[in-house]
């Protein structure tokens, strides 16, 4: 898996002992009714614990509701028709031969990812919550820290850290999973940023197909030129509020690194320094240069929309992950498709700022992250769950996930076996990941994210670089403290 | 009060006696404690912590005392989203639907049967479909590239909602609530003696002053009432979300605001206690347009 930033196993907050704020008395004196309503709500459903589950004494019966943000038709359409036609039949077949009559659903859902995350919280929180769901690798620590996950090993026993599927997963991609030292989740896969480029309208502009910017630079020289076709936006940079996490990741973290800086380094965030307000120079130039549509930027539908734009031919660079390829313009089951993918869609690694300006003295940059399937601790089937989150990550069945959409999936040997038949993932597996860096899993990422996202939109909408790295360090003072921040990169 | 009453029979009209009365009432208490007083309670506890949807403090919230409440009350924030919220309510409701309602009401006070039902059900549909189903075709209708507003104002690029978020956002409910305003002042409007009208316009009256001292004296009531419902629902209405999106702090109302707060940012106990003041804030509202009913009540019965 190549290089990583720093990601520690630990936080590094000191978590002060708070004691539990007592109900007040006064509600006691409201009524017997609010009082019953109030233990119902809070009495929690006992479930065997980690040490009693095992294969031997499970019920024989058990149900399971599988959950993620796959739709049929829309969003991860791939996955969620994998899910119901092979992925739980063939379980339930192999549980059958077990002599265990597993009956097993799916949810789906498509919608914003952020949309996905407020309902699996509330939906765990409240105590219900699916029994098998996927979460975004930046989550785990929050929902952590929540209790609303607990390490495999607690729910499922000794025998989460005996699979075999871990010796196929290397430690970059496990680290998706987990939170300070234990594992909370079975990775799904890891991506990679590049910038994407539509390969005709660069030939009208005249510039190479096979283009690879070198610096910053390079990539405005280009817009330059494709500017001058009519009815083209030259760069889709994500930088919107709306877009949330795909601002930070897609748009903001590879400039980041590309002018050699990171939110979190050696434990500790980082004051925002020349690297943060040059990263965000680049969105000064791009959105008030005429070279990015910024009103798209605060649409709520912008990304599906700048997708669409994409495929068809109006939009130049877009700066995204392999997830573009695989799940946007692909011609067979993409979100917006692309008959001419393969011959049309160029992509470029992201370039430092100058060459050997980035991150580590790099001269090309990229940011990675992925999502996990975890069990619901209050699940009343932990063995059934945790069999089925070994069975849908076991070779035979990764490989059938990807079997009508190629994707980097956490399993080294799948890799092996598939990713040769995808020039594209190809390219992200052997060039991008190397390089790669991974965000800081901890439990204030998120908020510091939406500090980000903030001061993106911010300079999109015609604040300087300085104003709104002011607001963002007074924002990150206020949410970590002032102890936790070390001084400017 | 039009007749005399003896003073006990004020107190116990039925004549059931405390004990029964309170029986039967009991029930009826129970559901209104269970789901309004708990919640609310609940949530006054909650604006006193620092309850969050995901991390740390989800599981350990802590007692922040009334911090929520001071952060909210000196957040420049909320401030705006109060100040934005007090524009949507005066916009749509107590000048765009009141006044818009009123005006179909009398200008169709005396229409033929079909032109009248006809505008009626216009009117009507707006505010009898789902809101997800409007919100989802004025989302088409002010669409950026192929919206049918730009297609037929020859605007074509302007992007409505993300540029004028607040005038979209007040049009749209407009367009949605007027429905109950019209159908409520047609009600008022059969009120008013047709002979005051006929003797005011024999003396010369104007439209105006038919309207000013013969109409509005009679539906007085009716308008405060009026006025009262729409200004509370607007204050509370969630639907510009499914409109906006909700990430534009140009046009975050405070429903919206709170949610942004509680769910998206996850800040359970600040959007506590946002909600809390909004509750206030309804009440005294409410408690101003009671109070000027109860005077309006005084005034005819004295």
């Amino acid at each position: 898996m190549g290089a990583r930033s720093v990601r520690p196993k630990r936080s590094g907050h000191p978590r002060p002992r708070h004691p539990r704020p007592r109900p007040l008395r006064t509600f006691i004196a409201v009524a017997a009714a609010a009082a019953t309503l109030a233990a119902g709500c809070s009495s929690s459903k006992s479930s065997p614990s980690g040490a009693d589950v095992n294969s031997a004494n499970q019920p024989k019966n058990p149900t399971l509701v599988i959950t993620a943000n796959d739709i049929s038709g829309g969003k991860n359409g791939a996955e969620a028709d994998w899910i119901q036609k092979s992925l739980i039949p063939d379980f339930i077949k192999a549980e059958a031969a077990k002599g265990i009559t597993a009956t097993v659903t799916f949810r789906a859902n498509g919608v914003d990812d952020n949309a996905y995350k407020s309902k699996l919280a509330l939906d765990l929180q409240s105590g219900t919550g699916d029994d098998v769901f996927a979460l975004d690798g930046i989550w785990v620590g929050e929902f952590a820290d929540a209790g609303y996950l607990k390490p495999l090993a607690d729910v499922a026993g000794t025998q989460v850290d005996d699979w075999d599927g871990w010796k196929q997963i290397t430690n970059a991609v496990q680290a998706l999973g987990e939170y300070q030292g234990k594992r909370y989740g079975v990775p799904n896969g890891t991506d990679g940023r590049v910038i994407f480029f539509n390969k005709k309208l660069f030939a009208q502009a005249g510039l190479p197909t096979d283009w690879q910017p070198k610096s910053w630079q390079d990539i405005y020289d280009a817009a330059d030129k494709l500017k001058a076709l009519s009815g083209v936006t030259p760069i889709q940079w994500d930088g919107g509020v709306p877009m949330g996490e795909a601002t930070t990741i897609q748009g903001f973290l590879p400039l980041l690194a590309g002018a050699g800086g990171s939110l979190y380094a050696d434990g500790k965030w980082q004051k925002p320094g020349k690297s943060f307000t040059d990263a965000l120079g680049f969105y000064q130039k791009v959105y008030g240069g005429g070279y990015g549509d910024a009103v798209l930027q605060q649409d709520a539908k912008g990304r599906d929309k700048s997708f669409s734009e994409f495929a068809a031919g109006k939009i130049g660079m877009y700066a995204e992950s392999d997830y573009m390829w695989r799940a946007v313009v692909n011609p067979q089951g993409g979100t917006a498709p692309m008959a001419d993918r393969d011959a049309g869609v160029g992509y470029a690694l992201i370039p430092a700022q100058t060459p050997g300006s980035g991150i580590r003295k790099q001269d090309f940059v990229s940011y990675s992250g992925g999502s996990d399937w975890s069990v619901n601790p209050k699940t009343k089937y932990p063995q059934a769950a945790w069999d089925f989150l070994a069975f849908m990550n076991s070779n035979a069945e990764t490989v059938s996930r990807i079997g009508g959409a190629a994707k980097i999936t956490a399993r080294t040997d799948v890799n092996t076996q598939v990713l040769a038949a995808d020039p594209m993932l190809k390219f992200v597996n052997d060039k991008v990941l190397p390089i790669t860096s991974f965000r800081p899993s901890l439990a204030a990422y998120n908020d510091v994210s939406a500090l980000v996202q903030k001061a993106v939109a911010d300079v999109v909408g015609g604040k300087s670089p300085d104003e709104a790295a002011a607001t963002y360090e007074k924002g990150l003072e206020a949410l970590v403290g002032a102890a936790s921040i070390a001084g400017g990169s | 009060m039009a007749r005399p009453a003896s003073p006990a029979a004020v107190e116990d009209p039925a004549g059931l006696g405390r004990a029964r009365a309170a029986a039967i009432a009991a029930p009826a208490l129970l559901v209104v404690l269970a789901f309004l007083v708990f919640p609310a309670l609940w949530t006054l506890y909650l604006g006193t912590t620092n309850y969050r949807l995901t991390g740390f403090a989800a599981r350990h919230p802590r007692s922040v005392g009334i911090d929520n409440y001071k952060n909210v009350v000196q957040d420049p924030a909320f401030h705006h989203s109060l100040w934005l919220t007090f524009e949507y309510v005066l916009g749509s409701a107590v000048i765009g639907q009141a006044l818009l309602g009123f005006t179909i009401a009398w200008l169709l006070r005396d229409a033929s049967g079909r032109l009248k039902r006809l505008v009626e059900a216009l009117v009507l549909l707006a505010w009898i479909l789902p809101s997800s189903v409007v919100a989802f075709l004025w989302s088409g209708l002010l669409d950026r590239d192929s919206g049918t507003v730009n297609t037929l104002l020859h605007t074509q690029g302007t992007a409505w909602i993300v540029e004028h978020p607040m005038a979209v956002i007040i049009v749209f409910n407009i367009w949605r609530g007027t429905a109950f305003s019209m159908l409520l002042y047609s009600a008022a409007l059969t009120g008013v003696p047709p002979s005051q009208l006929a003797t005011a316009r024999m003396f010369g009256a104007n439209q105006w002053q038919q309207l000013r001292d013969v109409v509005f004296p009679h539906i007085r009531g009716h308008v405060l009432t009026n006025l009262l419902l729409i200004s509370l629902w607007t204050f509370n209405d969630f639907t510009p979300y499914q409109i906006t999106g909700g990430a534009d702090a140009r046009s975050q109302i405070l429903p919206v605001y709170i949610y942004q707060t509680a769910l998206f940012d996850g800040q359970m106990g600040l959007g506590a206690a946002i909600a809390l003041l909004m509750l206030v804030i309804n009440l005294v509202v409410a408690l101003v347009y009671l109070r000027l009913l109860r005077e309006r009540r005084l005034e005819r019965a004295a």
